[in-house]
């Protein structure tokens, strides 16, 4: 692996151009691994989170599996999917089952608190104004959400970055793959190029991410900006 | 899962064998070095966070903290560990525990000051104008209104760092620390899923066990006029939890914590 270069180990730009198809794959599956369970995390904590805002006895049994959820740490996680889903223990699945797990966990509460928030007297006059319940929800109370959700989603997004990189360490082919890389051609000695690849582009990644839903949360609310010259 | 049972219920694995330490060794070592980054952090970031709250300055030091979060861990660890570990000699853990604690104890340090500098910056005006109203130094309004109010939020920094922690630590064992994270990546190795999952129930068990810990801790230490818990019937729990302004939701309920 180190053939690259004549004399010493190879830095950071040789490293980047011997191995950029490999780097490129693991950051692609490395995004859809950070991503598609919020998506899906997002898609089922809609509905739990209005029960628990709708019915008050949703709401303290979700915060308590939330919690209990939360305190299992995701390398324990992944290995333990396995045997619940009956998949195979390298199976991409598991990753995102679990991480989807987190993020409902974490979004469930999230959606229940904010539309929890919705003030009352604007509930009231969108009930005056002749909304349905469940135009009301989809019109008023969520939209009203937006801004709460998609700084649970931030949180979300960012943590499962660094998360994807773990189950790197059980042989799931993303960015962890460069640390676990770096380690072994390290046995000799220093070889940081790898590491260093994969701290970069883990932090890149987790800012872009980041952004997209800054950028979301904007597009969606745009009467914050407006309101705000007042 | 059956087999994981057999694994944890085999006295063989909760016996110091030559060489490999039983299950209570590991889970030993594991709190040892968990407990001490999450000290180590609290030591920096809680008197940090009680400054920057009571002057309401420096909340440009928390945004630089926050910004830790992005960073990978595991490449962190990777990287330390391949930067330091040559550079120290001996036996022992050394070259393992040096980068893990670092690590451990970056991971640490946000949720802590974060909820810390929240909590006491986020009590509400009134109640700090008729602190000093009364007489109070600025130290008494802080030790003795401030922390009291924001206890809840600080001890729920502490808990999310704490399972953070641990949770990362068993990461710390592939590059050769002991800790629980061993049956995970020895198992992993030697295809044993029966120890594999038998090591990711102790994590899971003793991640819950601490949280309960330090959740009975919250319970007994914050005041019921902060956590609102009145007898039934009593004029103050109409109003709801005195002097503590509601922190903004999104910041609180993202804190609750991440897994790691």
């Amino acid at each position: 692996m180190n053939a690259a270069a004549g004399g010493g180990p190879p830095g950071v730009v040789e490293y980047v151009t011997s191995h950029h198809a490999e780097i490129l794959s693991w950051l692609w599956s490395h995004t859809w691994l950070s991503v598609v369970p919020v998506l899906i995390g997002l898609v089922v904590s809609l509905p739990l989170g209005y029960l628990a805002a709708r019915h008050r006895w949703v709401y303290p049994p979700l915060v308590t599996v939330g919690g209990l959820l939360y305190t299992i740490p995701s390398l324990a996680l992944f290995v333990v999917m396995p045997s619940i889903l009956g998949t195979r223990i390298l199976d991409p699945v598991n990753v995102v089952v679990a991480l989807s797990v987190y993020t409902v966990a974490l979004l469930a509460r999230v959606v229940a608190d904010a539309l929890g928030a919705v003030p009352e007297d604007v509930a009231q006059a969108a009930t005056a104004m002749g909304y349905t319940s469940p135009q009301r929800l989809l019109k008023v109370d969520l939209p009203l959400a937006v801004p709460v959700i998609t700084a649970g989603l931030r949180v979300a997004v960012v943590a499962n970055v660094s998360l994807v990189a773990i189950a790197g360490t059980i042989g799931v082919p993303e960015l962890g793959q460069l640390f676990t890389n770096g380690f072994q051609l390290s046995s000799d000695g220093p070889y940081y190029p790898p590491i260093v690849v994969g701290v970069v582009l883990c932090v890149a990644l987790a800012l872009v991410l980041d952004l997209v839903v800054v950028v979301v949360d904007r597009a969606l609310t745009p009467w914050l900006r407006k309101g705000a010259r007042t | 899962m059956s087999n994981a049972f057999t694994w944890l219920t085999d006295p063989a694995n909760w016996h110091d064998q030559l060489g490999t330490p039983g299950i209570p060794a590991q889970v030993v070592a594991h709190l040892e070095y968990s407990l001490g980054a999450v000290a180590i952090a609290t030591a920096v970031a809680l008197p940090l966070g009680l400054l920057i709250g009571h002057t309401r300055r420096g909340a440009s030091i928390v945004t630089v903290a926050n910004g830790l979060r992005a960073l990978p861990t595991f490449g962190l660890l990777i990287l330390l560990y391949v930067v330091i570990s040559p550079h120290i000699g001996g036996r022992g853990d050394g070259p393992y525990l040096v980068p893990t604690e670092i690590v451990l104890v970056l991971m640490a340090i946000p949720p802590v000051l974060g909820n810390t500098s929240a909590g006491v910056g986020n009590v509400s005006p009134a109640v700090r104008d008729a602190s000093l109203g009364i007489g109070m130094t600025g130290r008494e309004v802080l030790l003795r209104v401030e922390v009291p109010i924001a206890l809840p939020l600080i001890i729920s920094g502490v808990r999310s760092a704490v399972l953070q922690v641990v949770a990362t630590a068993t990461v710390a064992a592939y590059v050769g620390l002991g800790g629980i994270g061993r049956y995970l990546y020895d198992g992993l190795a030697a295809r044993d899923f029966s120890q594999m999952t038998g090591g990711a129930v102790l994590v899971a068990v003793l991640a819950l066990a601490l949280d309960t810990l330090l959740a009975a801790v919250q319970r007994w230490t914050v005041s019921p006029g902060v956590s609102g818990r009145f007898k039934a019937g009593t004029a103050q729990a109409a109003l709801g939890p005195a002097g503590a302004a509601r922190p903004g939701a999104p910041e609180a309920a993202a804190e609750e914590g991440v897994p790691a």
